[in-house]
């Protein structure tokens, strides 16, 4: 009899798991077609710890390379000039004028570990991290990230302005001390 | 007789149309096979709440093409210890063995490729091909795990012909013949006169529909097993001899493997067709049984047992070892038996 049963059982238990793997035949699929659609975790679902992608408030630099220098991994690339006098001066986010040009500000996000030490350096809060995670590339060069103000072509012009400048007042320099040697002979 | 053939209808009986009747299931094997490899993935993944391929065509419906491209273009290694000739012949004969079925398959009543009265006894004789094949690879590949595989597909396929054989033995009484033709049009005029319910006859044929629907269960077990399927897939069980008897096959002679299986599955599937659910016949009598739909009808059915195997293979787990031989020689041998004297005392009085 207990054979029987076990036959029974068997073929019971059978038809039993074909009915759920049949139900879950047509269930709603979880997959999600992640690159084709938004994905749910934007909608304010991404954890405290996130780690995304820097953005950096050209209004709030000052070129003072504090990011630069806290990167661990060389990703961050300031260059700045200082206004020449009589120069257009920039202005900062809240009207102050400030005394530098930040002709390069440039993060290569292939390098980027995403530690948040720029962040924390920043004096003037102009490093932050966005909720950004998405801009995978297929060339390294598009990872690296232009942040300037500034045209290159203008970049160029504030450059030479000064070394213009600091040519002119090594001449004068220069001037003024053979004046004085003469003068002291 | 009236013919069977409409190649010979149209072109005579001439080496043309020999060579298109060979070609002709190779013509329905290609896309089917291409169907199966499809139908296996997406119902695996719908079973388990995935989608499946979704990046190549509509859908991911150029999966499997992109599939038998990528099997194309690997690499057909023969590694230096295995014995050469048989090794590279095994895949051939496991195709050549699974391929050879369809010679005897009718997919209609105006075309069945050689129209032989011992029908089922030959594909029942070929498809003892596959084993050979098998054992073939799994003792010339010289790797433990091909010859374990091996050794199972071997007492596996052999138990498992016994209590088929007593299934199509019971047909076959049932119908008073081994052509397939024959026991298809004995089914005619509806779906109860299905072998499944105990063939044509008067209604008292209602006490003998338990045995013939055991039968079937019986014959469709058993084809799983024949065809390596879970949950008889003991010969290739991937956690226990990594791929079993073709684990060092790779490229195109692996690709030979795996379409054998797929053809098998649709033999299997043709088999139990005609022997339990009329064949090609319509299951409304006369209703749309012309022999373009007697092929639609034929294919349909066959389809759907190809989709109850992978149903199956996504539902129940791999048996043990000697939980398969306890339900061939102890389960299903006696239970045939028994089936089969049933339908035989029928077959006798009615």
């Amino acid at each position: 009899m207990e054979y029987f049963k076990n036959i029974f059982h068997a073929l019971y238990t059978i038809f039993v798991g074909m009915k759920i793997t049949g139900l879950h035949l047509f269930e709603k699929k979880v997959t999600m077609q992640y690159p084709d659609l938004v994905h749910p975790i934007r909608d304010g679902l991404l954890p405290p710890t996130e780690r995304n992608r820097i953005a950096v408030d050209m209004d709030r630099c000052n070129g003072c390379g504090s990011c630069a220098r806290a990167c661990p991994v060389d990703a961050i690339d300031v260059e700045m000039v200082r206004v020449v006098p009589g120069d257009e001066v920039p202005l900062f986010y809240d009207g102050t004028p400030i005394k530098t040009w930040v002709t390069k500000y440039t993060i290569d996000f292939a390098k980027c570990c995403f530690c948040g030490l720029c962040i924390e350096a920043c004096p003037t809060e102009a490093n932050r991290m966005t909720a950004e995670f998405e801009y995978s590339e297929y060339q390294r060069d598009k990872l690296i990230y232009h942040f300037e103000r500034l045209t290159p072509e203008e970049a160029e012009e504030k450059k030479r302005k000064w070394d213009a400048y600091q040519a002119e007042k090594k001449k004068a320099d220069a001037a003024a001390k053979s004046q004085k040697n003469e003068t002291g002979n | 007789m009236e013919s069977l053939n409409f190649v010979y209808d149209l072109l005579g009986k001439n080496i043309v149309a020999y060579i298109l009747l060979a070609l002709l299931p190779m013509a329905f094997l290609l896309p089917y096979a291409l169907v199966a490899i499809l139908g296996e993935l997406k119902i695996s993944a719908w079973i388990q709440e995935r989608l499946g391929p979704m990046r190549t065509g509509w859908k991911g419906v150029l999966q499997p093409i992109a599939e038998v491209v990528k099997l194309l273009q690997k690499e057909d290694i023969t590694p230096a210890a295995v014995n050469k000739p048989l090794f590279n012949l095994a895949p051939f004969v496991m195709f050549a063995g699974a391929y050879a079925a369809y010679a005897v398959i009718p997919f209609s009543s105006k075309f069945v490729p050689v129209n032989i009265n011992i029908g089922l006894f030959y594909v029942f004789a070929i498809s003892a091909f596959g084993v050979i094949a098998i054992v073939m690879g799994g003792w010339a590949s010289n790797n433990k795990y091909s010859l374990l595989g091996a050794m199972r597909a071997a007492a596996q396929m052999i138990s498992y012909e016994i209590p088929i054989a007593v299934a199509i033995l019971a047909i076959a009484t049932l119908a008073g013949s081994l052509d397939m033709q024959e026991i298809i049009y004995q089914q005619g005029g509806g779906f109860w006169n299905w072998n499944i319910f105990g063939g044509p006859g008067a209604i008292t044929k209602i006490w003998v529909i338990p045995f013939t629907v055991t039968l079937f269960l019986i014959y469709f077990i058993g084809s799983l097993a024949e065809t390596n399927r879970v949950p008889f897939d003991i010969p290739e069980g991937e956690s226990e001899i990594v791929a079993g008897y073709h684990t060092e096959y790779s490229g195109m002679k692996f690709a030979m493997f795996f379409f054998a299986e797929y053809s098998n599955m649709f033999i299997v599937s043709a088999i139990i067709t005609i022997l339990f659910l009329g064949g090609w016949q319509s299951p409304f009598g006369d209703f749309l049984n012309g022999p373009v739909w007697q092929a639609f009808w034929f294919v349909s059915k066959a389809m759907l047992f190809v989709f109850l195997q992978i149903w199956l293979r996504w539902t129940l787990p791999r048996l043990r070892v000697d939980q398969l031989m306890y339900v061939t020689w102890k389960v299903m041998l006696p239970i045939a038996f028994v089936a089969f004297f049933a339908v035989a005392l029928w077959a006798m009085i009615k």
